[in-house]
């Protein structure tokens, strides 16, 4: 979860040449606006990416230094290996879990908040959407305290039980745990961008819902879920991207759980220990690569499946 | 679900339900009791932390204690990190803010020719999740100089592809072209129009990219620790799960108190900044939501 982005809508497609008024000189210079945006972007972006496919072809030798032309050996190995697939099956339950759940909780927030019928609305909208404001260091790191054993809630609800009745850094736990993390990390951001769609809804559809008879469940199916459909598309393409880069949270957990989660828990953790615990750069560039292809595809698809429903 | 349980009322001037805000206060009870638990436990000794339930406030007050002993453990180093963090987030968030303000602006009031190229690639880059950028671009700046520098974490952030495509949805409504032909007609040139005339219209959407632009450098941690070696040049989040760190492993000095006081003190400017510019963010967003 690097970076996080502004909620919004599917971009608009360029607008069509619908005016074809005669425009003097002036359009030229949309470039002077453009082009230093584009200068640091490929600086940022164009050209790591061709730096990784350029190393994902080498190999490091061991003894000698230097390194030698592999061609897709790096590629070959990384689709054969075990630790890599375990970290990516993790991820997927993550993600076919977690991602769900927090969507389903931001939805029906969302549509509490904007129903009009609670009181306080504002009030609720803002708090939901602060932990977003927390950084994901500070959130994993005081949900870690509060799993502990030491001083954390957890502590004191088994100790009023007067059992073990919860290990939230125990094996069988911990995905859950991390899941819980995420989840009020991120609920209240999509809740935001939910509510954000559905102020938009058109009045009208509303009055000819009323109109119609429909009640509120039947408006809510009918009328809000079909109009914020590009808002739900959109928030499921970042939470499946953010589920595929997952890192801040369990490598924060790893050291209060080190036995419970290893070096390759996620792809990225993976990839960040291979390159620097590893130091197998060429190889942990092509872990980068293969993740980043799957993420790309999954939410093409997503992107795909939820525009075509539409029509 | 429920919303839909309430009973039927006339829809357009529905009856305020208590049902619905007592269920959504179970909403709020699970966003603030981690955050509360927080507070509490910032005003506690380290002691007092292991000796007393979660919830509850230790035998003596000792936030200021705590708040004095975060800025002077280990000769400052907090403040350092401090000093970092708004080193990174005025120039890297600030620059991110300017560059997508007038890229955006460019391509929503510009038809010049490669526009749609500049859109293809953009879009391109949205779907390009960060994992597969971040060891290559370290790789990249470590030939270049650049790791353990301060650049090596503001000019990764000075990309934002989605508040370039915030300010572009925003500048197609709040521009109107009028206003940029009239201003030509005056004889101002091209950048005058844009610093005068638009950048004003564009206010509350430039102020919603620059503070989601903030929190996302305030809160960067992967980037800082794959490109920080340097404890002198590590921002605030790296630092504290540093100092976390420390309490396991050989010799640890646990300062669990130190780690949770930092903490409160890394959230208070993000919080008070969102909940201060609530009027701007709330409408940019809506704004960025009506284009379908």
């Amino acid at each position: 979860m690097t970076s996080i982005p502004v909620p919004v809508e599917a971009p608009p497609a360029p607008p069509a040449p619908a005016r074809r008024v005669r425009r003097r000189r002036p359009e030229r210079k949309g470039w002077l606006f453009v082009a230093p945006f584009l200068v640091v972007f490929a600086l940022v972006f164009l050209a790591p990416i061709a730096y990784a496919v350029w190393l994902s072809l080498f190999r490091e030798q061991v003894f000698f230094g230097g390194t030698e032309f592999v061609g897709l050996d790096n590629y070959a190995a990384v689709l054969g290996d075990a630790k890599f697939w375990e970290s990516f099956l993790r991820v997927l339950v993550f993600l076919v879990v977690q991602v769900p759940v927090m969507l389903l909780l931001a939805l029906v927030a969302a549509l509490a908040i904007d129903s009009a019928r609670l009181h306080a609305s504002g009030f609720f909208r803002v708090v939901i959407f602060l932990p977003y404001a927390v950084p994901g260091v500070v959130a994993a790191l005081m949900w870690g305290f509060i799993y502990g054993d030491n001083f954390g809630l957890a502590a004191d609800l088994n100790d009023l039980l007067g059992r073990q009745a919860v290990a939230p850094l125990s094996a069988d736990w911990i995905l859950p745990s991390i899941g819980n993390v995420v989840t009020w990390e991120f609920v209240g951001y999509n809740m935001l961008i939910f509510y954000s769609a559905l102020k938009v809804v058109p009045g009208d559809l509303y009055e000819a819902a009323a109109i119609d008879g429909a009640g509120t469940m039947r408006t809510i199916l009918s009328v809000k879920l079909p109009a914020i459909r590009g808002a739900v598309v959109i928030a499921t393409i970042f939470s499946i991207i953010g589920s595929f880069q997952l890192f801040n949270e369990p490598n924060i957990l790893r050291t209060l759980a080190p036995n419970v989660i290893s070096t390759f828990y996620t792809p990225n953790m993976y990839a960040y220990n291979l390159s620097f615990a590893g130091q197998q750069y060429d190889y942990s560039a092509t872990v980068a690569i293969v993740m980043g292809v799957i993420t790309a595809i999954i939410a093409y698809v997503v992107q795909l499946r939820g525009s075509r429903k539409g029509v | 679900m429920s919303t839909v349980r309430t009973p039927p009322s006339p829809f357009l001037r529905p009856r305020k339900s208590v049902v619905l805000t007592i269920l959504m206060s179970l909403f709020l009870v699970y966003t603030l009791v981690p955050l509360a638990w927080l507070l509490i436990s910032a005003t506690k000794t380290q002691p007092a932390l292991f000796g007393t339930p979660g919830l509850a406030f230790g035998d003596s007050f000792a936030l200021f204690d705590n708040i004095a002993e975060t800025f002077t453990h280990d000769g400052g180093i907090f403040l350092r990190w401090l000093g970092n963090t708004l080193l990174y987030v005025v120039v890297g968030a600030g620059g991110a803010t300017v560059l997508a303000t007038a890229a955006g602006y460019g391509l929503a009031k510009y038809r010049f020719p490669g526009r749609r190229a500049v859109f293809a690639v953009l879009l391109g880059a949205i779907a390009i999740p960060g994992t597969a950028l971040a060891v290559p671009t370290f790789l990249m700046f470590s030939e270049l100089g650049l790791t353990n520098t301060p650049w090596a974490i503001i000019i990764p952030s000075l990309i934002s592809p989605f508040g370039l495509y915030l300010v572009w949805v925003y500048a197609v409504e709040a521009v109107p072209d009028e206003v940029i032909e009239a201003a030509r007609i005056d004889g101002a040139g091209e950048v005058r129009i844009f610093l005068t005339v638009t950048l004003r219209l564009l206010l509350p959407g430039v102020v919603t990219v620059a503070l989601f632009a903030v929190v996302s450098t305030w809160n960067n941690y992967f980037l800082p620790l794959i490109m920080l070696s340097e404890p002198d040049w590590y921002p605030l989040t790296v630092g504290l799960n540093q100092w976390s760190a420390q309490a396991s492993g050989v010799g640890a000095q646990p300062i669990y108190h130190l780690v949770i006081t930092g903490s409160v003190l890394t959230i208070i400017p993000l919080v008070a900044a969102f909940l201060l510019l609530q009027r701007f963010w709330q409408s940019g967003l809506s704004a960025g939501s009506v284009k379908q």
